[in-house]
């Protein structure tokens, strides 16, 4: 079961990553995504992979560990505030630039300078 | 306490003119005026209790971790300095009162003239070596003001940024030298290191160390190498010039070098460094004076000449060589200042300084004649003025001088050539400015300057010929000045007379091949013709010029303004140290070993493969994509659910609603597909690079997940319910345990929204009207379906979220899902009514709920020091109602309150926002005229 986990959390960084070194916002947005997906997974699976455990104290034990889930839930939250973040720069961007590549700078700027 | 307020009078001194500006200039020097004098008195009111033989020192601690102490010493040197830098001072402030013209800020002028006075004295006084070294900078920062102060003209700003540069490098060399010094004595206390000379000369950092140091000395004292900033910075008005190139600026660095004389001097490489570059910088300097054309840049180079002279003697070292070298700082400040002023004067009546156009003026102005004449001949060292005085002792010395063995005659031969060029310079100065007959009419009739404009001049002068014909006079000064630079008292007499010796036949000599070599100084002017003169300030500007080319260079190979190339470069090195990281393990799997697999766990981990891969390979149709990144955001929901999450397994899945309707609103204003840009090349390398970091991570996470983890969670679990009252620990860590964690996370989140709310103000956007393959939009803008449900389920989400909420503390649930919940609820009213439509009804913006939500939680968090307790600390207690029966409220429940209304202010902030740009975009069911705007804002970019 773990390496099974691993491999998965191991399969999305890459592809997330792969995204990541695109030209392009959008792929690189959802990219980030991707890789926080793979991330948020990752540090989940810090406190160990616990199958059945209790929810809540209130009973004889076999808990999942807590403090790994708490850090993750405000992860994915702050996560969703970044990616939108992100996506509505890269729109600006786009507006200001005239296109979506990520160097933000319009084509004359990149065609000048190369 | 008095010591303090001689070095801070001056300082305060700078808001004086500062305040006074505005009222009459009379007014404004006076009060200038005032503090510096009171500074001088102070100073010399102590000159009895120092004669008696005290040091006087007063030390506060400044920042004591840094060795930084606010100490200042008066002894017999800073006596003298103090009584130089805040004498001439006020004699250049009465100077400059009639120099400057009406229209001058004059103000501004006094108090970067105060500055730079306060800055001297500090170095003067300064009990610890960082002290010393902070006014040495802040003399380089006050200087650049003074150089450049007529900023419209380029040669002043040119001076003043090479001075900057030259003195400001030099001080850094300073800087490290004096750490160094630290280090080896281990206190930055002066007293501590001018005991120390012993432990510093065997340190094996010695020279290391002494190079830093003089480094600084030599940059700021202009000495060969570093003299060629001195003649720009002539540029500046010409009491700058008299006050900095007399008595202080050039001073600091031979003032630096008599202050730590005891502890760095006395060795062979002090002596042979010190003596020599100051002998070269003494015939460089005369030898270039005794070209110039300009009456000021005759002056600076005989300054650079003078100081090398100082230099020399302190590089000799001996008893009498010091006194020498303390006697020459006294003279060359007294006739160089003299000189300087009259320079400025002449200037001033005439409109030129340029020998060749001046002559004849000892019948316009006669008095400023006979004063000057009076400090020229001090300069070249005409018997009965002080500057022969010091210049015989210097001819002495170098004959005593036990350096350079075989070659030791060399020394004296030198400085009595220094003599005979400085004797022709000056005659030079004189009698081309003075007696010669004018070449041609000046343009307007030179007439004498006011007599208090003259003042300065005329008491400078007097002391000229005073020290001169009694120089007993100064002993006493002289000899507590000595004291402090010798580490010991010393007996000494000055006498103008001391037989017929070598030392007077090399002043004789100097004499007579000095007249000699200006009246023939038509043939040597022919001679050095043809030599094409080096102008140091194009060779500086070029320098510096080609550093910063040379810097924009490396800067692009390194700032290529690519994301593509900074991220790759990421990667790699967080690849290599993965690698490394990996490769030192042992072995990868650890002793807990693999657990069981099953059916299910096989399906979602393929699911999640699956999804992964899909967004990856099909990222080039966007629409295609995102809906493979909904797959996996909603696997690892599962996931979660799966390993005994349940809180995660409810975030993430209303995060991915709200995700996936942000990203497909977007995508609704960006292109649907990517362009296919990378060369294959480029994919399999970053397909290569991805993978690899996969299989570190994975690799990475196998190895944890099968180590037995020791975790701190143990305490979260115990406490949780004594300590924070719910039996959810999740919840209870975000809001009580962590909750400062949270209260941070929470308001990122809104600003993140505010900053969004930000950016798509006045956002222009490219519409489509028809969808990827070219179909135009539906016209059925709100499906009835929809609109029936999402009104149906609104109620019913919003009593889901207040449940959540409610039993957040012990049941999975919280503020942070309770909040996505009623956010995703009236997200999809908005989709299923319009924005308009639910603006109306929901008529009140988001911002401010974010705001009153972070405002809320943090309030909670104070509420607790009403009670005494540290922040965010939190209560409980059980009540009972009749027919709900017992329940409990913690004040943690109102810290997730207000969490649950910054994410719901922050999500709504972020979606309506969006949505609300949308609407006036929306394309019309004319396909014809948004096909029109859509070009028009098309063309409209590609002009911007």
């Amino acid at each position: 079961m773990e390496s099974l986990y691993a491999i998965t959390t191991g399969v999305l960084t890459a592809c997330g990553l792969y995204l990541v070194l695109r030209g392009r916002t959008f792929p690189v947005v959802v990219g980030l995504t991707l890789l926080s997906y793979a991330v948020n997974l990752f540090l989940f699976s810090m406190g160990g992979l616990t199958t059945d455990g209790a929810a809540i104290v209130n009973g004889p034990g076999g808990y999942a560990d807590p403090l790994p889930q708490a850090l993750v839930l405000t992860a994915i939250v702050i996560g969703f505030a970044m990616t939108a973040f992100v996506m509505i720069l890269a729109m600006r961007a786009r507006s200001e630039a005239g296109n979506d590549h990520v160097d933000g700078r319009s084509r004359e700027d990149r065609e000048g300078r190369s | 306490m008095t010591l303090l307020w001689i070095a801070l009078l001056p300082l305060l001194g700078v808001l004086v003119p500062a305040l006074t500006a505005h009222r009459r200039r009379r007014f404004c020097s006076l009060a200038t005026a005032a503090l510096p004098a009171l500074a001088l008195v102070l100073t010399l009111a102590h000159w009895p209790s120092l004669a008696a033989g005290e040091v006087l020192r007063f030390a506060v601690d400044w920042m004591p971790a840094l060795g930084l102490d606010l100490a200042f010493r008066l002894d017999g040197l800073a006596l003298l300095f103090n009584s130089l830098i805040v004498g001439i001072g006020l004699l250049i402030l009465l100077y400059a009162h009639y120099y400057l013209s009406a229209t001058e800020p004059f103000g501004r002028f006094y108090a970067y003239l105060m500055l730079f006075m306060a800055s001297m004295v500090g170095i003067a006084m300064a009990d610890n070596l960082l002290l010393l070294w902070l006014f040495w900078e802040l003399t380089g920062l006050s200087s650049f003001l003074l150089i450049g102060f007529w900023s419209h003209r380029s040669d002043a700003r040119k001076g003043a940024r090479m001075a900057l540069t030259v003195t400001g490098a030099g001080g850094l060399a300073l800087l490290a030298g004096v750490l160094l010094l630290g280090d080896i004595v281990g206190s930055f206390d002066m007293n501590v290191v001018l005991a120390s000379g012993e432990t510093i000369l065997a340190d094996p950092r010695y020279s290391l160390m002494l190079g830093l140091v003089l480094l600084g000395a030599f940059t700021k004292s202009a000495q060969f190498p570093f003299h060629f900033w001195l003649p720009h910075a002539m540029a500046a008005p010409t009491p700058v010039s008299a006050y900095l190139h007399s008595a202080t600026m050039v001073k600091a660095g031979i003032l630096l070098m008599a202050r730590l004389h005891p502890a760095i001097a006395g060795s062979e490489l002090w002596s042979l460094i010190v003596t020599l570059t100051g002998m070269i910088t003494l015939i460089y300097g005369a030898w270039f004076a005794l070209f110039k054309t300009d009456l000021k840049a005759i002056l600076a180079f005989s300054t650079v000449s003078h100081l090398g002279l100082i230099t020399v003697l302190l590089g000799i070292g001996s008893p009498m060589a010091l006194v020498a070298a303390l006697f020459h700082i006294l003279n060359h400040a007294t006739f160089k200042a003299a000189l300087f002023m009259s320079a400025g004067i002449i200037d001033h009546e005439t409109g030129t300084r340029e020998i060749a156009r001046l002559g004849g003026l000892r019948r316009a102005m006669p008095v400023t004649a006979l004063l000057s004449t009076i400090a020229g001949a001090a300069m070249a060292g005409v018997p009965l003025f002080n500057g022969f005085l010091s210049k015989e002792m210097l001819f002495a010395e170098t004959l005593a001088a036990p350096l350079l063995g075989g070659l030791g005659w060399l020394l004296p031969v030198l400085a009595t050539l220094g003599g005979v060029l400085s004797v022709a310079y000056s005659l030079r100065l004189i009698h081309a400015v003075f007696f010669k007959e004018p070449r041609e009419a000046p343009a307007q009739p030179p007439h004498e300057p006011p007599w208090l404009m003259r003042a300065p001049v005329a008491l400078l002068a007097l002391l000229c010929l005073v020290v001169g014909v009694a120089p007993v006079l100064v002993e006493g000064l002289l000899g507590l000045a000595l004291e402090p630079v010798l580490g010991k008292a010393f007996e000494f007499h000055l006498s103008i007379w001391h037989g017929v010796n070598l030392p007077l036949m090399m002043s004789l000599v100097a004499l007579i091949v000095g007249v000699a070599a200006y009246w023939r100084h038509a043939n040597l002017r022919r001679l050095i013709k043809g030599f094409r003169p080096v102008d140091a300030r194009l060779v500086f500007e070029a320098a510096i010029q080609s550093l910063g080319r040379i810097a924009e260079r490396n800067l692009a190979r390194l700032d290529g303004g690519s994301l593509q190339r900074y991220m790759t470069l990421l990667l790699l090195t967080a690849l290599v140290m993965g690698v490394l990281g990996l490769a030192q393990m042992p072995v990868l799997t650890g002793s807990k070993g693999n657990q069981p697999l099953d059916g299910i766990l096989l399906l979602g981990a393929g699911l999640l493969i699956f999804g992964g891969i899909g967004t990856a390979a099909t990222h080039r149709y966007r629409l295609i994509s995102l809906l493979m990144l909904s797959v996996v955001g909603l696997v690892v929901a599962l996931t979660f659910a799966r390993f005994s999450a349940p809180d995660l397994a409810l975030t993430q899945l209303s995060v991915e609603v709200v995700t996936m309707i942000l990203l497909m609103l977007a995508l609704f204003f960006l292109p649907q597909k990517t362009p296919k840009e990378s060369s294959n090349r480029r994919n399999l390398r970053d397909v290569g690079l991805a993978g690899a970091l996969g299989v570190v991570v994975a690799s990475l996470n196998y190895a944890v997940l099968t180590r037995d983890n020791a975790s701190i969670s143990g305490f979260f679990l115990e406490n949780s319910v004594p300590g924070g009252g719910g039996h959810n620990v999740v919840n209870v860590i975000l809001v009580d345990f962590r909750g400062f964690d949270t209260l941070g996370e929470i308001t990122v989140l809104a600003l993140a929204g505010l900053a969004i709310f930000k950016l798509l103000n006045r956002l222009r956007l490219f519409m489509p009207h028809s969808d990827g393959e070219g179909r135009l939009w539906s016209p059925d803008r709100y499906p009835a379906i929809l609109t029936s449900i999402s009104m149906a389920l609104l109620p019913l989400a919003l009593l889901v979220s207040a449940f959540i909420f409610l039993r957040g503390h012990n049941q999975p649930g919280g503020g942070f899902i309770a909040g996505l919940v009623t956010a995703v609820a009236l997200i999809l009213l908005y989709m299923a009514r319009g924005v308009e439509w639910t603006q109306q009804r929901l008529d009140f913006p988001y911002q401010p709920v974010a705001i009153v939500g972070v405002a809320t939680a943090t309030l909670t968090g104070l509420g607790s020091w009403l009670f005494g307790y540290p922040f965010l600390t939190s209560a409980f207690g059980h009540f009972s109602l009749p027919l709900i029966g017992e329940f409990e409220l913690a004040t943690a429940m109102l810290f997730d309150l207000g969490v649950y209304l910054a994410v719901v202010g922050a999500t709504l902030m972020i979606l309506a926002n969006l949505g609300k740009v949308t609407t006036p975009h929306r394309p019309a069911k004319e396909a014809t005229e948004s096909h029109a705007t859509d070009t028009a804002s098309r063309s409209g970019k590609e002009k911007h």
